[in-house]
C-alpha cells in the first residue's frame, strides 16, 4: 500500500541546512496498523507530512497504492489527499461552527458528492463511531473522546486507502484514549490501513507493528503482539 | 459563481457566524454611510455657495447711460445720453454672435397703477422674455413675459412676489386679475421672485417692452440694455469673451452717441463677472477640499475594510488548514473565502449606500441653512465607491488567505 525508498528530506534554516530524514526505507501492506514512534525531533512529523502529501520529498520515492507521489502541484496533491488519505489529529480539528454531521460530511463536499448523499453517508459513519444521536451537536457540546470519534468518522467518510493519525490520543485521558484505540482497532479489523504517530508506548503496543525513528533514520521496525484496547474499556 | 453547493456552503458559514458577519457588514455599511453623507454634505456646501452667488446670472452685462462729462466734437459736457432701440438692434446683429440672451428695459415714469380702484405704488418696467434668465428670476405662478407678448404689444403684466403678498393677499391666485396702468387694463399672467435676499427687486411689475414704449411715451427710448454671455469651458475663456464683448459694446455706443472715448462715466457698463471671479476660485477651492476629504475617507474605508478582512481570514486560518487536509484545493478555499467576503461586503455596502442615499433624498431637500443647500450625491460616484471598497476588501482578504493556504497543514493544526 505504501512503499518508501531511500527517503531524504532537509529543511533550510537560514544558511544552515537541517537534514531531517536521512534515508528511510519503509513499506506498509494493506490492512496494517502501524505505530510510528520517536522523540520530538526524530523526524516523525516530517515523515507524516510527506506521507500526507503536505510536504515534498527531496530524494527517494514514495508510492501510494501503486501511484508514484512526486512533483505534485497543490491541486493534484489535494485531489490525492481527498481520495487516498484520511487525517486524524491530536487536537481533533473539527470546524467549530459546523455540527458533528456537517464536519463528517465536509470531505465529501470536496469529492463533489451531492448534499443529500453527504448527509446520509455522514450519518452512517457517525453511527459507526456510536455518535448518531449527536449528529446535530456542535463540537463545543461534545467531550474530547466524542470529538475524536467525530474526527475519525470524518476521516472514514471519504473512504480513504490509508488513515493517518497524528497523536490521536495525545489530548485525551487514558480511559478515553483506550476507547478511541478500541475504535481504531475495530476499523483496522475491517481491513483499513492505519498509521499512527505516537510517543506513548501503551498506544503503540495496541498496534500490530512499531517503527522507531531516531535522528532521521529507522532505528527499529518490528511486528508486535497487539494488545486489544477493549480489555481496558 | 453559480455553483449551488458553494452558495449553500457560504450561506451555512454566514448563518453560523452571525456575529462575525454582522460586525463585518456593520463596519462596511457604516463606512459607506459616512462616506456618502460626507460627499453629500460637500455637494450641499457647493450648492449653498453657488446659491449665494446666484442672484444675477454670472455672465451678464448691464448697460445704462448717464450724462457726458467730457466735451467732444463741439458738444458740451452734461449732455444726457439716450439709448434707443436701434442701439439694441445693431448690437444684436453685428456683435450678436457672442451672447446667449439680450434684454432691454424701459422705465415709463409718472404712471398711475390701480388694482380694483386701490392705488399700487410699484414701478413699471417694460422688458422682453430674456430678462428672466439674465436676472435669474424664479417663476412662482403663471409665466414670464414672452416674445409673443412683445410682438403683439400684449397688455399683460408679471408681478413680483412681494406685490402678490401685499396687494393680492385676498385672492387665490393673481393670475387672470386685471390692474389698470394709466387707464389701460393689463392682465396679470405671472408672479416672479428673486434668488436670495434681493426682496426690493420683487416690487417691480414687468410689461412687454413694445407695449411700454407704445403706450407710455416711450417711442424708441431704452433705459437699460442687458446681455448674458455663454459660460465657457474655463473661467479664463469666459472672462476673455466677456471683456472682448464689453470692449466692442463700449466703443460702438460711444461712437454712436458722440461720447469722448476717454469719458468713462457717460455710459456705464456693469460686469458682475469680476465678482464672480471670487466665486469661481472659492468654488474650485471647495471642490478640491471635498475631493480630498472624499479621497481620504475612501482610503480610511479601504483600510478599515481591509483590516476586517485580514482579521476574518486570520481567524479562519485553522479552518483553512482543516479544509486543506480534507482535500480542498487551494483555489477552492481562496475562492470560497473571497466569495463569502465579497458577498458580505457587497450586501452590506449596498445596504449602507441605499440607507445613506435614502437619508439624503429624504432630509436633503429640507436642509437649507446658509452655505448648505440640498446635500445630495451623484449615484455613480457613490456606486463606484462601494465597488472600490468591495475590491479593496477582496484584495485585502486574498493575501492572508493565500498565505494561510500555503502554510503546512500539520504544522498549522498540530499545536494549539
Amino acid at each position: 500500500m505504501i512503499e518508501i525508498k531511500d527517503l531524504h528530506k532537509s529543511y533550510k534554516m537560514g544558511s544552515n541546512s537541517l537534514h531531517v530524514l536521512k534515508g528511510i526505507n519503509f513499506s506498509v501492506e494493506e490492512g496494517e496498523l502501524v505505530a510510528i514512534m520517536g522523540s520530538s525531533g526524530s523526524g516523525k512529523s516530517t515523515l507524516l507530512n510527506i506521507l500526507g502529501m503536505l510536504d515534498e520529498l527531496d530524494e527517494g520515492s514514495y508510492d501510494l497504492d501503486g501511484v508514484p507521489i512526486k512533483n505534485l502541484n497543490e491541486t493534484k496533491a489535494a485531489n490525492y489527499r481527498n481520495k487516498f488519505l484520511g487525517f486524524i489529529f491530536q487536537s481533533f480539528n473539527l470546524i467549530n461552527y459546523k455540527s458533528a454531521m456537517e464536519n463528517v460530511a465536509l470531505p465529501l463536499y470536496y469529492q463533489k458528492v451531492s448534499r443529500k448523499e453527504r448527509q446520509e453517508k455522514a450519518l452512517k459513519y457517525l453511527e459507526q463511531v456510536g455518535l448518531k444521536e449527536w449528529a446535530g451537536h456542535l463540537p463545543s457540546e461534545l467531550s474530547g473522546g466524542q470529538k475524536q470519534r467525530v474526527a475519525i468518522a470524518r476521516a472514514l467518510a471519504a473512504e480513504p486507502k490509508v488513515l493517518l493519525a497524528d497523536e490521536p490520543t495525545g489530548a485525551l485521558d487514558s480511559k478515553t484514549s483506550y476507547e478511541v484505540m478500541d475504535l481504531i482497532q475495530k476499523i483496522n479489523d475491517e481491513g483499513n490501513t492505519i498509521l499512527i504517530v505516537t510517543h506513548e508506548p501503551d498506544i503503540a503496543d495496541m498496534c500490530k507493528r512499531i517503527v522507531h525513528l531516531k535522528d532521521g533514520i529507522i532505528l527499529e521496525d518490528k511486528k508486535v503482539n497487539q494488545v486489544r484496547a477493549s480489555q481496558y474499556v | 459563481m453559480f455553483d449551488i453547493e458553494r452558495w449553500q456552503e457560504i450561506f451555512d458559514t454566514i448563518r453560523k457566524n452571525k456575529l462575525r458577519t454582522f460586525l463585518t457588514g456593520l463596519s462596511v455599511a457604516s463606512g459607506i454611510f459616512i462616506l456618502v453623507i460626507l460627499l453629500g454634505l460637500g455637494q450641499g456646501m457647493q450648492n449653498g455657495i453657488a446659491e449665494e452667488f446666484k442672484e444675477d446670472a454670472a455672465t451678464s452685462i448691464w448697460v445704462w447711460p448717464r450724462r457726458t462729462t467730457v466735451e467732444y466734437k463741439g458738444l458740451n459736457p452734461g449732455r444726457k445720453v439716450q439709448l434707443r432701440n436701434e442701439n439694441f438692434e445693431v448690437i444684436s446683429k453685428s456683435l450678436g454672435s457672442g451672447f446667449e440672451k439680450a434684454s432691454m428695459l424701459y422705465f415709463p415714469q409718472n404712471l398711475q397703477v390701480l388694482y380694483k380702484n386701490d392705488p399700487l405704488a410699484y414701478d413699471i418696467t417694460g422688458t422682453n422674455g430674456d430678462l428672466q434668465e439674465i436676472e435669474n428670476e424664479v417663476i412662482y405662478e403663471g409665466r414670464f413675459i414672452n416674445e409673443t407678448d412683445v410682438l403683439h404689444n400684449a397688455k399683460v403684466a408679471v408681478i413680483g412676489r412681494k406685490i402678490r403678498e401685499e396687494a393680492f393677499a385676498n385672492v387665490d391666485s393673481p393670475i387672470g386679475e386685471y390692474i389698470t396702468i394709466s387707464g389701460m387694463g393689463f392682465k396679470i399672467v405671472g408672479v416672479f421672485g428673486e434668488y436670495g435676499q434681493n426682496k426690493d427687486e420683487e416690487e417691480r411689475i414687468f410689461i412687454p417692452i413694445s407695449t411700454a414704449q407704445l403706450s407710455f411715451n416711450g417711442a424708441d427710448k431704452l433705459n437699460n440694455i442687458n446681455f448674458m454671455l455663454p459660460e465657457m469651458e474655463t473661467f479664463e475663456a469666459t472672462l476673455a469673451k466677456n471683456q472682448e464683448f464689453t470692449t466692442a459694446l463700449n466703443s460702438y455706443l460711444k461712437q454712436y452717441h458722440n461720447v469722448a472715448p476717454e469719458d468713462e462715466r457717460a455710459i456705464r457698463i456693469w460686469n458682475p463677472i469680476q465678482e464672480v471671479k471670487r466665486y469661481y476660485s472659492l468654488s474650485k477651492g471647495i471642490e478640491i477640499f471635498f475631493w480630498a476629504v472624499g479621497l481620504f475617507t475612501i482610503i480610511a474605508g479601504v483600510v478599515s475594510v481591509s483590516n476586517i478582512m485580514l482579521i476574518v481570514v486570520k481567524e479562519r486560518t485553522r479552518e483553512i488548514g482543516i479544509r486543506k487536509a480534507l482535500g480542498a484545493k487551494p483555489w477552492s478555499i481562496i475562492g470560497m473565502i473571497m466569495h463569502e467576503a465579497i458577498f458580505v461586503t457587497a450586501i452590506a455596502g449596498f445596504a449602507g449606500l441605499i440607507f445613506s442615499l435614502g437619508l439624503l433624498e429624504l432630509v436633503g431637500p429640507a436642509v437649507n441653512v446658509d452655505y448648505i443647500v440640498n446635500p445630495s450625491v451623484d449615484f455613480n460616484v457613490a456606486f463606484a465607491t462601494v465597488i472600490v471598497l468591495i475590491i479593496a476588501g477582496a484584495i485585502a482578504g486574498f493575501f492572508p488567505a493565500w498565505k494561510a493556504v500555503k502554510v503546512h497543514v500539520i504544522e498549522a493544526l498540530r499545536d494549539e
